[in-house]
């Protein structure tokens, strides 16, 4: 690989100052220093390049490490997703970009048959990070706000990430990049840039283990596991529910879905004894039916009252602001439910 | 069985190649015919797992062309992925009798170790990567692998097989577009050999030739005579030449035709015998490179009489060791799922009940 002479544009890089970034800037900055780090990591994607991408995460890229690691493909997921499992093949670490990830279906063939099949076939590992914008609450319509996790969370040999907070998201990203397994990486477009999600980030080198959730809120009297955007949605119902009626509620922030961390889950449960699981995703296959299951089987006995679930309806993601916000799950949806459960 | 008669070559031998290389190809060829056949009686005793499948009429092009890649034994040189009727190609790169048996029997020393079947096998080393049964699939990810090549600097060249039907898929022309685009070091082999199971080509694609498909890529191409291995050898060497020295893609059109169903069990109603009878009579790739080797005085009959015996000896020291390779051990289905090992499976963890048991 040539050298490459870095130029960092002045925005890449603010936690060497002591700034506090944005979740699409911690992203950006988790690949840049995996860039740095690793010359076998490489780009590829829509409009990555010069332009930066559509919502910028790898501005300043092409720039700095050039033509042949940060390309820019033709329209074509299938295209650019089995020539990262080409590359991948001969060593290299791709990492590629759904402009939208809801385009992620467009490579469903080369994922679930290809990539994640292959060190089961014997035909090595494929280190690859498959990485975009996902999710709602931003009048996206059906094609630029879906979730798309469940279809690929029934896919043994993938990882699934999807990071809530911008720490997170830069650990996460620099330990999907080093993993040695294929990683989707979702990255919720209402959080990239929301600033009460920006924090200063540590000046070392760190990452945020894959398969570990994180206790986002400590509470007694209920659990409510999610992640992803509804992270927020659920501590904003946390706080309307410690002052309104002073319970106590834990938030488990799974932070990766495959592999689930059923042992994080549980122990909360054992706790707290109500089970709340909510979901931006739809509700139907969705993965809170997967969490529930777990738990009716490993800890059934420590239930004081059924599993309730808040997801989004089953239906395609509506545009118009009234049915995308009866579609999706809102803060009240969540106190409701809580309130439910607890007064069981 | 040894002869001291030695061939007396009358005409120049084409393409660079010498009298080794004209030998090596014929062993190759007749060994991925007997190979098959003995797969055959292998599969008509029950001792193939799932099915069998010949590339009858096809052994003579895919030696040809995998002949015309840099081969090596340590990782270092070219790389191609074989489809179902490649057996040959697999062979020239350094695949062996004996892990093709273990594939086909689903042995757990078998390449795969009991995880997929047939030639569906991977070896950086010898330089291959093996098909998945989703058709054009690898199309795309050859050409990750010539990005690589050219990413890196080396000098190293993909080549990528496809029937007919493969050129229909998306994951085709998304593939050969993007190494277009990028000018990759890749070789496009798409063998029309006149059926895509069932489908005959007029049901495929309204063009006449697939080699036609190649301008609207913006890359070369050529169409060549698939039962004539030295002429495979020419184009499939041009090609190879073209992408190692910058030139990107070629699609090459190698014309053949399958003289046996699909697999084993289809018994080819859809196809005319007398097609299937005038192919076997009169354009045998075997039959007529041998006919080629000897008329230009490149090769003794006796010579080729010793190559086969050689060839068939082998075969049977192979299988006899491939038959005798074990099974896998159930417990090995959790294996390789995930790079740490097996795959975690919570509702095991507290006792070793059936995984399969919730």
């Amino acid at each position: 690989m040539p050298t490459q002479t870095m130029t960092r544009p002045e925005h890449v890089r603010l936690t060497e100052e002591g700034k506090p970034v944005t979740l699409l800037e911690a992203i950006r900055e988790g690949i840049w220093e995996e860039m740095e780090r690793d010359p076998s990591v490489f780009l590829m994607g829509e409009d990555i390049g010069a332009y930066g991408g559509a919502f910028k995460v790898t501005e300043g890229m092409q720039q700095a490490f050039g033509q042949l690691r940060v390309i820019d493909t033709p329209i074509s997921e299938i295209g650019f997703t089995g020539a990262a499992a080409g590359a991948a093949h001969m060593g290299m670490r791709p990492v590629i970009e759904m402009q939208f990830i809801d385009f992620i279906s467009c490579a469903y063939d080369m994922i679930t048959n290809y990539v994640a099949t292959s060190r089961y076939r014997g035909s090595g590992p494929q280190p690859i990070v498959i990485r975009g914008p996902s999710g709602g609450y931003v009048r996206g319509g059906p094609f630029h706000s879906q979730n798309p996790e469940a279809a690929f969370f029934h896919t043994p040999g993938l990882k699934i990430v999807y990071p809530s907070t911008a720490r997170d998201a830069k650990g996460l990203i620099k330990a999907a990049i080093r993993d040695d397994d294929p990683v989707l990486f979702f990255e919720h477009k209402w959080l990239y840039r929301r600033p009460q999600l920006r924090e200063v980030l540590p000046n070392e080198d760190y990452i945020v283990p894959i398969g570990e959730a994180r206790v986002h809120r400590e509470g007694t009297d209920l659990t409510i596991v999610t992640y992803a955007a509804t992270v927020h949605k659920s501590q904003e119902a946390a706080e309307v529910l410690e002052k309104e009626d002073g319970l106590q509620v834990e938030i488990i922030d799974l932070r990766t879905i495959l592999p689930l961390d059923e042992d994080a889950i549980i122990r909360s449960v054992k706790k707290t004894n109500r089970l709340l699981i909510v979901h931006e995703d739809t509700r139907t296959g969705g993965i809170a039916g997967e969490i529930a299951m777990r738990v009716s089987e490993k800890a059934f006995e420590w239930l004081d009252a059924p599993i309730l679930r808040v997801t989004a309806l089953d239906a395609p993601v509506p545009y118009s602001p009234p049915l995308e916000d009866y579609f999706l799950p809102q803060t009240e949806d969540i106190v409701k439910a809580a309130r439910h459960l607890a007064a069981y | 069985m040894a002869t001291k008669t030695k061939a007396t070559p009358q005409a120049a031998i084409p393409h660079g190649l010498d009298r080794g290389g004209l030998l090596e190809m014929y062993r190759l060829v007749r060994l991925t015919r007997s190979l098959e056949e003995k797969l055959e009686n292998l599969f008509r005793q029950s001792k193939v797992v799932g099915g069998l499948f010949r590339s009858l009429g096809q052994e003579g092009e895919s030696v040809a062309s995998a002949f015309a890649l840099r081969r090596r034994d340590d990782g270092t040189g070219d790389m191609l992925s074989p489809l179902i009727r490649n057996l040959g190609s697999m062979l020239t790169m350094g695949a062996t009798p004996g892990e093709v048996v273990r594939q086909y029997m689903a042995k757990g020393d078998s390449p795969a170790r009991g995880k997929e079947l047939n030639i569906h096998f991977t070896d950086y080393r010898r330089g291959f990567i093996g098909q998945i049964s989703p058709l054009g699939d690898l199309v795309p990810v050859m050409a990750g692998v010539a990005l690589t090549f050219k990413q890196r600097g080396e000098d190293r060249v993909g080549m990528v097989y496809l029937g007919d039907g493969a050129t229909s898929t998306g994951a085709f022309h998304e593939g050969i577009n993007f190494a277009a685009v990028q000018k990759l070091p890749l070789v496009v082999i798409v063998e029309a050999n006149q059926y895509a199971y069932t489908t005959p080509t007029r049901l495929q694609t309204a063009v006449k030739s697939f080699v036609d498909k190649a301008p609207g890529y913006g890359i070369a191409g050529e169409s060549v005579d698939g039962n004539d291995v030295l002429a495979v050898y020419g184009a499939a060497k041009r090609a190879v030449d073209r992408a190692r020295s910058g030139g990107g893609v070629t699609l090459v059109e190698v014309v053949t035709y399958r003289r046996r169903g699909h697999a084993q069990h289809d018994n080819q109603s859809y196809q005319p015998p007398e097609d299937i009878e005038r192919w076997a009579a009169t354009n045998d790739p075997l039959d007529r490179y041998l006919a080629t080797l000897t008329s230009n005085g490149w090769a003794t009959a006796d010579e080729l009489a010793k190559i086969d015996a050689e060839v068939d000896a082998h075969l049977e020291n192979e299988i006899r060791d491939a038959e005798a390779g074990p099974m896998p051990a159930p417990e090995s289905t959790l294996d390789d799922v995930y790079a740490s090992g097996p795959v975690a499976a919570p509702w095991t963890r507290h006792e070793p009940a059936d995984p399969k048991l919730a």
